[in-house]
């Protein structure tokens, strides 16, 4: 499949998953009635419904989902590695523990961006860590070790944090920081989490041709013209600003940036480049399905969204490993 | 374009020198071959030409931007790498990474391919080829790049001798087109057969430089490679075998 | 059950026990109460500071001696089975759920204590308070409770039954939810309650607590009345709650 064939598809399936989002919900609105409420106004319900509610759900799903995505293959690309995902190398969870910090500080009530900058800051100490404890040169077990020591530090820093605070809602809020939701989140959190995530993709997507330099090593790579350095400065601010901001409105939501690329990268002729921006399209329909699954499967609960991604990647990254064992 | 090297040196962080003072000019129609012992500097010295070592001294292609670089050396690393699953003609096209995109990239990479022998496996993931295929495909990377100037750590190591003698060959004939040739080797009668110049490394410094004849004297391999050796005159040339240990 | 003589050194370790126990305990008779209580705001707090407090440990409570003490179902119940061990006599005390819970409560405090006459006159007052509030005059508007994390409590929880005996049919209760839940944004938009029961946001400390301040909170709290009720309003079931009663009741009168 050609690259455009490819994008086109992928570009499709996300507009439809982003309706199909849009028209699912406990409000039983039927679908025509459901869409022009999004572009016409009224005072009734089913705009208050449409645009408060599962527009700047949808949108965040869409957004999470393709920052997610694109990280996931940029990283892989950068390690040469199949595991490296920034749920499960303990990005997220540290993102979620500077979110958490700037919550119970009182931080994020006085300035609105400090909720994402915080995050943003955690994001980037973890994916900066791990490059210099695991980076190219080390091995996909280094990778992971290194990675559940940080999400198990991660977690654990939050819990405590959110244990020593005097919110009632505690266990609910730990809750909410590992597993992620983007359930009846405003257009207040699409506001502040959009720009960060588009500037971090910004900075990813052009990595294309470096990373398809690094297959072949970090010496010819460089000896084809790739700034290594500046690559590696583009990708953990790239991973920190989409991941970072992303976690800060929405949890920690793991595994769409394993499952992801590890879907397609056989549709992209295994070419780091292309894998980019089908990630990208990947992770936004995959986190869509699974935000709209949420609200079928078990309708009166409230399932968290990163339960249904963790239930389709784990299978995934037992495979992986399966096939990465003589390696590791 | 030529390669110079004025006074390059390389220390490691823990302060071991392993490469002292080489000063090399390398012209168009040579094909250098860089021999020495295992821990002689000969990684260190293509790395280090190339800016991919913090070093002291110049190197004419270290000063260069990146870009500019990659356009005047093409290197292949000892290493042989391949991370995804490309195909061969995929991984082909990753040698025109510095030029801008043109018409120029298809002929490249077919030649390219054509000249290692690869044309039946272009289609074929490079990761499923025997090792031999996957080396001939990264020398086929690195001719892609049509480079002035190709830098090559052990290209040979791990072919098979047809394989080993076509790659020769083809070097020496890149370096008869007016392209320069710089590869460690460790083969010295194939480095003698082929090479238009020899350039010996041993403790990080040149100890010998010039044509095979002149340079694979009894001294030095007794003194650098703890060998001996002698040139046989035959039909074919002048041939030189290693005969025993010093 | 009745005890042959009236306990006299009785311990009080759960927040609620306590408060049933300072209504009706004869002076002397109650000789700690918890020092969650001494922390609090109000009469009963400031009666629970001239006691001395204890933090719910099986130490100090079997230093104090006691002949009773009183718990709640949510003590430590390695606490309670420490207690029993050291040979204590502990009466435990379920959380109201119910308006008949309470009364239930008050009655069992008085026998144990050997103050039924006192027990009695309490419920008495009680029901007068609870039979003074009008009855709707027609259907019973619509109360939406919504509290943190978008739980709403149900008609089987003590805060559903404070709201229903105000003259308000509960939305969990429409939802099919007697024990309460997460009510989406969207059922709550959809549903249009006539009252809104939610605290209103300062700056929220919390994720959870967010969602108090999401624009479709407030634009219904912009179009109908709204009310905040406080876990200390209904943690413990003692008459108490008539006062919140009484509060929802005079806001459902004004409605018509």
């Amino acid at each position: 499949m050609t690259p455009t064939r490819l994008y086109t598809a992928l570009g499709a399936l996300t507009v439809a998953l982003f309706l199909a989002s849009l028209t699912t919900g406990p409000a039983s609105l039927p679908i025509p009635e459901a869409l022009s409420a999004l572009v016409t106004q009224s005072d009734g319900p089913a705009t208050m419904v449409m645009r408060e509610i599962r527009l700047p759900r949808a949108l965040l799903a869409a957004l999470i989902g393709a920052s997610l995505g694109l990280s996931g293959a940029a990283m892989q690309g950068y390690l040469r590695n199949p595991l490296a995902e920034p749920g499960l190398i303990g990005v997220s969870a540290t993102a979620a523990l500077g979110a958490v910090i700037a919550i119970q500080t009182g931080l994020a009530a006085a300035y609105a961006f400090a909720l994402p900058a915080a995050a943003l800051s955690g994001a980037a100490i973890a994916t900066l860590a791990l490059l210099a404890l695991a980076g190219p040169r080390g091995t996909a077990l280094t990778l992971i070790l290194a990675g559940v020591a940080f999400s198990a530090l991660a977690a654990a820093l939050t819990s405590l944090v959110l244990n020593l605070s005097p919110s009632p809602y505690a266990a609910a809020e730990i809750v909410f920081w590992m597993m992620g939701s983007v359930a009846d989140r405003s257009m207040t959190h699409v506001a502040l989490a959009a720009p960060f995530i588009l500037a971090g993709m910004a900075l990813i997507l052009p990595l294309g041709r470096g990373l398809d330099a690094l297959t072949l090593g970090e010496d010819a790579a460089a000896s084809m013209g790739t700034r290594l350095h500046r690559m590696r400065l583009a990708l953990v601010l790239g991973v920190a600003a989409s991941v970072g901001a992303g976690t800060a409105v929405a949890g920690a939501i793991g595994f769409v940036g394993l499952v992801v690329p590890h879907l397609l990268r056989p549709l992209t002729g295994h070419r780091p480049s292309t894998l980019l921006i089908a990630s990208a399209l990947g992770g936004a329909a995959l986190l869509l399905a699974a935000d709209t699954a949420t609200r079928l499967v078990f309708p009166e609960r409230d399932l968290k969204l990163g339960v249904v991604t963790a239930l389709i990647g784990a299978p995934f990254f037992f495979h992986l490993v399966w096939r990465l064992r003589g390696r590791l | 374009m030529s390669l110079t090297l004025a006074n390059l040196s390389v220390t490691r962080q823990n302060g071991r020198e392993t490469l002292r003072g080489v000063s090399l000019t390398v012209t168009p129609g040579e094909f250098i071959g860089l021999i020495g012992p295992n821990g002689a500097g000969k990684t260190t010295l293509l790395r280090a030409t190339q800016g991919l070592l913090p070093a002291t001294g110049t190197s004419s292609l270290a000063a260069l931007t990146p870009t500019q670089r990659a356009r005047a050396a093409a290197f292949l690393p000892q290493s042989r790498e391949i991370a995804w699953d490309l195909t061969v003609e995929t991984l082909v096209t990753l040698g025109r990474t510095p030029h801008a995109p043109s018409e120029a990239d298809a002929t490249a990479v077919t030649k390219a391919i054509a000249q290692m022998a690869l044309t039946p496996h272009a289609q074929r993931r490079a990761t499923r080829l025997s090792g031999g295929e996957q080396a001939r495909a990264l020398i086929a990377r690195a001719l892609a790049q049509e480079t002035p100037l190709l830098l090559a750590d052990e290209p040979i190591a791990g072919l098979d001798p047809a394989a080993q003698i076509a790659t020769m060959q083809l070097f020496a004939q890149l370096a008869h087109e007016g392209r320069a040739v710089l590869a460690s080797l460790h083969d010295l009668s194939l480095a003698a057969r082929h090479c238009t110049r020899l350039v010996v490394l041993h403790e990080g410094r040149i100890a010998a430089d010039g044509p095979p004849e002149q340079v694979l004297t009894p001294q030095l391999l007794s003194e650098v490679f703890h060998i001996t050796g002698s040139f046989v005159f035959t039909d074919h040339g002048a041939l030189f075998t290693p005969t025993g240990l010093t | 059950m009745a005890l042959a003589a009236p306990p006299e050194r009785v311990v009080s370790i759960n927040l609620c026990t306590d408060q049933l126990a300072l209504a009706l305990a004869a002076p002397g008779q109650l000789v700690s109460v918890t020092r969650m209580l001494q922390r609090d705001e109000g009469a009963m707090a400031e009666a629970a500071r001239a006691l001395p407090g204890n933090s719910a440990r099986a130490e100090e409570i079997y230093l104090l001696a006691p002949d009773l003490v009183l718990a709640g179902s949510f003590t430590a119940p390695d606490t309670l089975r420490m207690l029993q061990r050291l040979g204590l006599t502990i009466e435990v005390f379920t959380p109201a759920e119910t308006l008949s819970d309470i009364r239930a409560n008050i009655l069992r405090m008085g026998t144990l204590l050997g103050r039924e006459a006192e027990a009695q006159a309490e419920v008495a007052a009680f029901d007068a308070r609870l039979a003074a509030i009008p009855a709707p005059a027609g259907p019973a508007p619509l109360a939406a409770l919504y509290a943190a994390n978008g739980y709403s409590a149900g008609d089987a929880t003590l805060p559903g039954q404070m709201v229903k005996a105000a003259g308000f049919a509960l939305l969990a209760e429409e939802m099919g939810l007697p024990y309460g839940g997460v009510v989406p944004l969207e059922t709550l938009a959809t549903a249009s309650p006539d009252l809104l029961i939610a605290a209103r946001p300062g700056a929220p400390k919390s994720r959870a607590e967010e969602i108090l301040a999401h624009p479709v909170v407030a634009a219904l709290r912009d179009q109908v009345p709204t009310d905040t009720l406080h876990d200390s309003d209904w943690t413990c079931g003692t008459p108490s709650v008539l006062d919140t009663v009484e509060r929802l009741a005079a806001i459902r009168e004004t409605m018509k």
